[in-house]
């Protein structure tokens, strides 16, 4: 019998590994420990690092993160996807592409994949600047602790955090208004529905990043649709497409008439294409694979801001700060639409992408009820934003409970 | 009446088992033979990719695509399960040892992301997925159509399995090979029956099912190849042989009921119910350490315990 033990012992533990395990994937050729990075704190000069939509941090200083022999940046990505999710992972590496066609031999470029969020991320960070990587790039919520961490340990590398919020002398943060493209979203999946019918939403985590694109997705029904209701199951991963198809099935059984999605993955398409119903995407564009179902979805383009502060590596200039692209610097995007769209949506939709390009935000203006009835924006208010950053509330309309935490 | 929560879980525990009952079928064939295999997952993973190359890549119509990928599957499956029977039963090496690294070789990380690179299957949907199939409209008959006939071919080819694989074990002469082969070598040795050749035999069988079972999360599931897509089913299905008392019937029963466990967190929560779905994702481990204590003992140790031989390489010479 101890065998049997022994046996379930080993399979449990293995199973433990298992998910606990991440992978590597190395494009970087040579390795140079000698690539001593040399940081001098620059004064500010008069041709400091500009870029749309980005703010220096208040007090902030120029580090330099250059390689002190003046070869080619060394520039590393950390994901938390296989580069091939046909999601959120991929279009991060389409930006890496994007930096390393830019640039050519002026850089090299580097990846990590499947790294989860965790203590292995430092190990991880660690490999990368023994790697001579001066300037990395997080791409997860749940790595900020970590790029943290190392940032302090490594002043003279330059870190680059999507999705945070923590300000450094050598960590930026950058990401951008998506709740303003969820909304855009949110028409074509409220016009969709007919009237006041349930639409579903397959969300990853109740984080305010995540919760803040959800509301934005349900104003954008409620323009169109104003007695829907939305139903939303967290599935506590960002990329499982097993999960993410059973938590779309659970809603579809549950009678949603339309569903959205904003995982890492399509798989939430597969199971609204066995009962055809429309479905709203995330990160990438699933028009011809998905044509009979798709409406939209809201997109990314990592790429030509990664591109200038790489740039600003090379010229000297990097510094730290807040970037938050929107439609104005076309950093946010809607995909190509489905069949399914009619043109009055599309005109609708329109209409609105040019209100919020004009004023980012715009859909939050008050007011703004909470599940529970509280006025969180008031009458006529834009929301600060700290007030969006923070946004931990579901707004009316919401049928679902937060998780507990 | 077909929207019932109850139809619903049931219906989603066949379809989501049906995988984990190939790979526990496979693993149970392999252990009835003597070798245990801990290479499950890796072999679930080569299956998934190789098929959805095969998709891709083979011209023809919709089912000679299907069939051929499924098959595809399991050839490359059973490959790799080869090179386990190879390390177990001729090097006679740690099986548990053998199955661990060929899971890590294989697996998530290893060689399956490998080929999915290097043949660029990722990234778009599979061209001929396994598409749900309702046999002569029995889909739409009250409770029983949808949760058993609102299925993939592979679910219905699964019952016919089950069946062969119970009459092939309990009711045929080679079955009994199989099985003494399992329970003492040397018994079997003695009575001239070729021990390496049936654990070959059932070990490379083991891996072609594994193979299958990695196909359906590639082609039916999630019909796009996805690193390590099968996310440790390869470890439930272990788990579900031993919950299965090794019988390929009461397999499939713990099959359905892990695969209806998988769902059933996210189907509560779609109707605001909230509950904790780490505690669900554990149940089958819990229940098959229960199941250990259970026939740990007493009258179930003597008719429902594993192979005696189970994970022991069989050397001749050796008293």
């Amino acid at each position: 019998m101890k065998k049997f033990i022994k046996i379930a012992t080993v399979v449990t533990a293995a199973a433990l590994i298992f998910a606990a395990c991440g992978s590597d994937s190395d494009s970087a050729t040579d390795t140079t420990m000698a690539e001593a990075t040399d940081t001098t704190m620059a004064e500010a000069t008069s041709e400091a690092f500009t870029f749309t939509n980005f703010t220096p941090f208040e007090g902030g200083t120029v580090v330099n993160c250059a390689p002190a022999d003046g070869g080619p940046i060394k520039a590393a990505w950390v994901y938390v996807g296989p580069i091939n999710d046909g999601g959120w992972t991929q279009t991060h590496d389409a930006g890496r592409n994007y930096v390393q066609e830019q640039l050519g031999d002026k850089v090299i470029t580097t990846y990590k994949e499947n790294v989860p969020e965790g203590p292995q991320v430092e190990i991880v960070i660690d490999d990368l600047v023994k790697d001579g990587n001066t300037i990395i790039f997080g791409t997860s919520f749940g790595f900020q602790d970590a790029f943290i961490a190392s940032a302090e340990k490594y002043p003279n590398v330059c870190f680059e955090f999507a999705t945070g919020y923590t300000q450094k002398n050598n960590v930026s943060q950058f990401y951008g208004a998506s709740e303003d493209t969820k909304y855009l979203s949110g028409i074509a999946a409220g016009a969709e529905a007919p009237e006041g019918a349930e639409i579903g939403v397959v969300a990853p985590f109740a984080i305010p990043e995540v919760i803040r694109g959800i509301n934005g997705f349900v104003l954008g029904v409620q323009k169109v649709n104003p007695t829907a209701t939305v139903k939303v199951v967290w599935t506590n991963t960002w990329f499982d497409p097993a999960i993410e198809r059973k938590a779309a099935e659970s809603l579809i059984s549950a009678g949603v008439k339309a569903i959205a999605s904003f995982q890492d993955s399509p798989a939430t398409g597969e199971a609204a294409k066995v009962k055809g119903i429309g479905w709203v995407g995330y990160d990438s564009d699933q028009s011809v694979a998905f044509k009979d179902i798709w409406l939209t979805a809201s997109t990314y383009d990592w790429g030509p801001y990664e591109l200038a502060k790489i740039q600003a590596v090379i010229d000297g200039t990097w510094i730290s700060g807040d970037y938050y692209g929107n439609l104005s610097d076309n950093f946010i995007s809607i995909a190509n639409y489905g069949s399914k769209v009619t043109q009055e949506t599309k005109d609708l939709i329109a209409s609105e992408r040019e209100r919020l390009t004009q004023a980012p935000s715009a859909e939050f203006t008050g007011p703004i009820t909470a599940q529970d009835g509280t006025v969180k924006i008031a009458e006529g208010a834009l929301p600060t934003y700290g007030e969006l950053m923070s946004m931990d509330y579901q707004i009316k309309g919401i049928t679902t409970d937060l998780p507990q935490k | 009446m077909n929207n019932n929560i109850l139809i619903i879980i049931l219906a989603s525990g066949v379809f989501y088992g049906t995988p984990l009952f190939f790979a526990a079928l496979g693993e149970l064939f392999t252990e009835r033979s003597g070798v245990l295999n801990l290479g499950v997952e890796g072999m679930m993973l080569m299956g998934g990719v190789s098929a959805v190359w095969a998709s891709q890549h083979i011209p023809g119509t919709s089912w000679f695509v299907v069939l051929c990928s499924i098959l595809i599957g399991a050839f490359a499956g059973a490959l790799v399960a080869a090179l386990h029977a190879f390390l177990c039963v001729t090097l006679r090496t740690n099986q548990t040892v053998a199955g661990l690294s060929i899971t890590i070789f294989a697996g998530a990380l290893g060689l399956s992301s490998y080929f999915a690179n290097v043949w660029d299957v990722a990234s778009e949907t599979v061209k001929h997925p396994i598409r749900i199939l309702n046999p002569g409209g029995l889909a739409d008959t009250p409770i029983v159509g949808p949760i058993l006939f609102h299925q993939t071919i592979l679910t219905y080819l699964s019952w016919v399995l089950c069946v062969l694989s119970v009459v092939y074990l309990f009711r045929t002469r080679t079955g009994l090979k199989l099985r003494s082969v399992g329970e003492s070598p040397q018994t079997a040795d003695a009575v001239g029956i070729n021990v390496a050749k049936y654990r070959y035999i059932h070990t490379i069988l083991g891996g072609a099912l594994a193979g299958v079972g990695g196909t359906y999360y590639s082609l039916t599931i999630v019909p796009q190849w996805v690193d390590g897509v099968t996310k440790g089913a390869g470890w439930i299905a272990i788990a579900l042989v031993i919950f299965g008392f090794w019988r390929p019937d009461l397999t499939l029963l713990g099959a359905y009921l892990f695969g209806a466990l998988q769902s059933l967190g996210l189907t509560l929560k779609s109707r605001n119910i909230q509950i904790n779905g780490s505690i669900l994702d554990a149940m089958p481990f819990i229940m098959t350490v229960l199941v250990l204590v259970i026939v740990s003992g007493g009258w179930a140790h003597k008719r429902l315990r594993a192979p005696a031989s189970l994970g022991v390489p069989y050397e001749r010479e050796e008293r």
